[in-house]
């Protein structure tokens, strides 16, 4: 590779790179781009990716078809999924063993193959080019789409589809005034969960003084649940580092970090490997393309901490020390890393501004509604038809989110909430399906845009659980540095969990609420601020369900453990002998062609036998109340005796 | 004969510990600042953070052993105890949860007869729970030795945790 000087060199070799493109392209009939994100890969895409490049090979079609690998394509459902260029062909959950016949059929004679198109779990109609499917056709990808055709690890690639043009704008005819200008103008918001003014927030970075100053992706994506910043690293590290690097320009930053999460091994990956390309090429590092301005970037990886997200500890975590968040102000654009002024942006900000700069704040903000512009990803994930990563218009229903793009709830059963927001967040009933979405509007609903994780939850999940677990999640997390978040959601966890056990007291609800406003107030970072949230939301809407968890001692959903039973009603068992065999602990007796027994005082409810009951049998049910008394009583087991392990 | 034999014991025990030295601290500024990129290394060469490394790092990097160890129990990459020979790690993000990982949880703990975040006595399995490892779409997903199982049910568990010390086996 060799270092580019000066802005026309950048320019000339793009059109090298697209020149000798077009004359290969030539011979190429078909291009197979598969995707293969890291969903992708643990569905088995590298097989299909092997068993594409055997078949080429023996057939001697290298001329003639191209393969090529891209990030994810966000339809995380079908994976592994192809897209055959040019017609955009979709196929989805594709084998090794389809391989040959779609070689065959598709590549060579132009026929499509029914049994790989996908189909509409709504209204059954098949789709065979990726555009018109309706998860696709709904959607605004902005930042996604380079996901479809972009070779991740390829720079050249990403130069070829107009990279670093923008940053190329930006070196010859903005100063550093004019691209913040530009930003406010456009009205991007912090991508991050908070939501700041990207603009104001360079802007108070660069007015800060002192000379050396540092700007940070914040990429420790901790969220349970939210997948958007790995897959747009994974898919297109250099519009992240594009991004970056007109970010440092305008703030004045010689230096940066990309700080990842561990979890995410292919993402860091791929963003170590653009940053060693951009550095080659004259991109990063001394007079950047022949230019005044120099700018260096390092990737620090995590080391797991869920608080590390959280951006005072993310700072804490780059210099070597606990993550432990700090009281501010100072704010990092005043005093950040190692007391310097630092601008912290999230990967999703960071990637919209190259789009911003080429196409404009006017035509950014066009879209969107009065306080929130452009688009926003979300993943969609939990009892959903079509899960994946999803890119719309900010503005967007939730109703058109979830039924639309989405294609409703699995398994017909019906909607109950959607947790959007993340441990953050909250949960909002069905009731509130019509809220357009927006910063502003689910903050008053009491949940949070947060990085834009949305879980859709159905009948069969119970939201003292939910609340439960998302608790849990954050008291496991807390670092422990002020006591309202260490003490008080340890305190607010074992409420829920006698809740859940059927030990709840009248007055716990009143208790959860005063300590969840203790918490948000007296918490110094966002960890602590927002961790109520879950509960306090669930208390709002579905204050019914904590009623009878702790009046009745029954769990409606039929979830918690404690408060149910699984019985076998004789009458519907064929004495298959399927659960008696799955039953770790051999509480299931029952013979052959008779109908099957469980012992309850031997019963440790982990629902093997439910799962393995026959579809069209479902002898095993679950009961919860009344009934559940009943059946205990019948059998002789204590119904106040817990589920031990 | 037995002089030479401890001698070309020493030369081996050197050899390792120049290999090390280069696997550890080659290429990073000896500061606080690579601390953790340091441990990443130590965790990745040893599958532990062994205390005598604690002390070189405390000595080279100028820091007080209890720093070092106040920022190694701080985050869960690093362990103090060796780890089994199969990593056995179960997603336990929101998606996961509301799909039943929990229940996976608990039937690799009676299978394994641990609990989360411990290893067998025999040093054959480490069972660890994750927050989220952000492939939703497939879950409840286990991941033994760095391969995925997606859609795991309860029943799959016993196969899943074979598999691995049956591929063992075979590598043996």
């Amino acid at each position: 590779m060799k270092k580019l000087n000066s802005l026309e060199e950048l320019e000339k070799w793009r059109q090298q790179i697209l020149g000798s493109r077009s004359e290969k392209s030539k011979k190429i009939l078909k291009t197979v781009i598969l995707s293969s994100g890291t969903c992708g890969q643990a569905s088995g895409s590298l097989e299909v990716l092997e068993a594409f490049k055997k078949e080429i090979e023996t057939r001697h079609l290298e001329e003639k078809i191209e393969l090529k690998v891209t990030g994810c394509h966000g339809f995380c459902e079908m994976e592994p999924n192809i897209i055959i260029e040019p017609d955009k062909i979709f196929y989805k959950k594709i084998k090794p063993e389809d391989v040959p016949l779609i070689i065959e059929k598709t590549l060579l004679d132009g026929e499509i193959i029914p049994a790989l198109v996908y189909q509409d779990p709504l209204d059954g109609r098949l789709y065979p080019h990726q555009q018109e499917i309706p998860f696709y056709r709904r959607q605004l990808r902005w930042l996604t789409e380079a996901n479809f055709y972009l070779d991740p690890t390829s720079l050249e690639d990403y130069i070829a589809h107009g990279g670093y043009e923008a940053l190329a704008r930006v070196l010859q005819s903005f100063d550093p005034e004019q691209v913040i200008e530009e930003i406010t103008a456009s009205g991007l918001r912090g991508r991050g969960g908070a939501g700041f003014p990207t603009g104001r927030k360079w802007k108070i970075c660069r007015e800060a003084p002192g000379d050396l100053k540092f700007i940070i992706c914040n990429a420790d994506e901790g969220d349970p649940g939210a997948y958007m910043d790995r897959s747009l690293l994974e898919g297109n590290p250099h519009s992240v580092l594009e991004g970056m690097i007109i970010g440092a320009y305008a703030i004045g930053a010689r230096e940066g970090f990309v700080y990842v999460r561990m979890e995410y091994p292919l993402a860091v990956r791929h963003v170590t490997l653009a940053i060693e390309q951009a550095r080659e090429a004259g991109l990063l590092g001394e007079s950047i393309l022949g230019t005044s301005f120099s700018f260096n970037l390092h990737t620090v990886q995590g080391a797991g901490a869920f608080v590390s997200g959280e951006e005072t500890s993310l700072m804490a975590s780059i210099e070597g020390r606990r993550a432990f968040p700090r009281q501010r102000p100072p704010f990092p654009a005043q005093s950040g890393l190692w007391g310097y002024p630092t601008n912290i942006n999230n990967v999703e900000t960071w990637v919209n501004v190259p789009l911003i700069i080429k196409k404009g704040a006017s035509w950014f903000n066009q879209v969107g509604t009065e306080g929130s512009k452009g688009t926003k990803i979300f993943s969609l994930v939990g009892k959903i038809n079509n899960t994946g990563l999803v890119e719309v218009p900010m503005g967007i229903t939730l109703r058109e989110i979830i039924y639309e793009v989405g294609g409703g709830i699995k398994g017909g059963r019906s909607f109950k909430a959607v947790q959007t927001g993340g441990p953050s967040g909250g949960c909002l009933p069905s009731s509130l399906l019509d809220l357009p979405v927006d910063y502003d509007t689910l903050t008053r609903a009491g949940s949070i845009m947060g990085s834009g994780g949305m879980i859709v939850m159905d009948e069969a999940t119970c939201m003292v659980d939910v609340a439960r677990y998302f608790l849990n999640f954050t008291q496991e997390e807390s670092c422990g540095k002020c006591v309202p978040c260490r003490v008080g959601t340890r305190q607010m966890v074992d409420i829920l969990n006698r809740i859940v056990a059927g030990e709840g007291e009248e007055d716990d609800i009143e208790r959860l609420e005063s300590l969840a406003q203790t918490v948000k107030k007296a918490s110094l970072c966002g960890l602590g601020q927002t961790a109520p949230n879950p509960v306090l939301t669930t208390l709002k809407y579905f204050r019914e369900e904590y009623e009878a968890h702790i009046r009745e001692k029954s769990c409606p959903a039929l979830v918690c453990k404690d408060l149910i039973v699984y019985y076998i009603e004789p009458e519907l068992c064929v004495g298959c002998l399927l659960c008696l065999k799955s039953c770790p602990t051999g509480a299931i007796s029952g013979e052959r062609k008779k109908p099957h027994y469980i012992d309850q005082s031997l019963c440790i409810k982990c629902g093997a036998c439910f799962e393995k009951c026959p579809k069209k049998v479902q002898a095993i049910k679950k009961y919860t109340g009344k009934k559940r008394d009943e059946i205990l009583a019948a059998s002789g087991a204590n119904k106040n005796s817990r589920v031990g392990l | 004969m037995a002089c030479l034999q401890v001698n070309s014991l020493l030369i081996e025990k050197k050899m390792a510990l120049e290999k090390q030295e280069k696997e550890i601290f080659e290429g990073l500024e000896l500061s606080q600042k690579n601390l953790i990129h340091f441990l990443h290394r130590i965790q990745a060469r040893f599958g532990y953070i062994p205390p005598e490394m604690v002390d070189e790092l405390a000595q080279r990097l100028h820091l007080s052993p209890a720093e070092i160890f106040g920022v190694l129990t701080f985050y869960k990459a690093f362990t103090l105890e060796p780890r089994g020979k199969h990593q056995v790690t179960i997603c336990l993000g929101t998606a996961c949860h509301v799909r039943g990982g929990k229940q996976i949880v608990e039937e690799a703990e009676r299978r394994l007869g641990i609990k989360a975040g411990q290893t067998t006595p025999d040093r054959e399995f480490t069972l660890e729970t994750v927050n989220c490892l952000g492939c939703c779409a497939i879950g409840p997903v286990v991941v033994v030795d760095g391969v995925y199982h997606a859609h795991v049910s309860i029943d799959q568990v016993e196969k899943i945790l074979k598999s691995a010390t049956e591929k063992s086996h075979e590598k043996a």
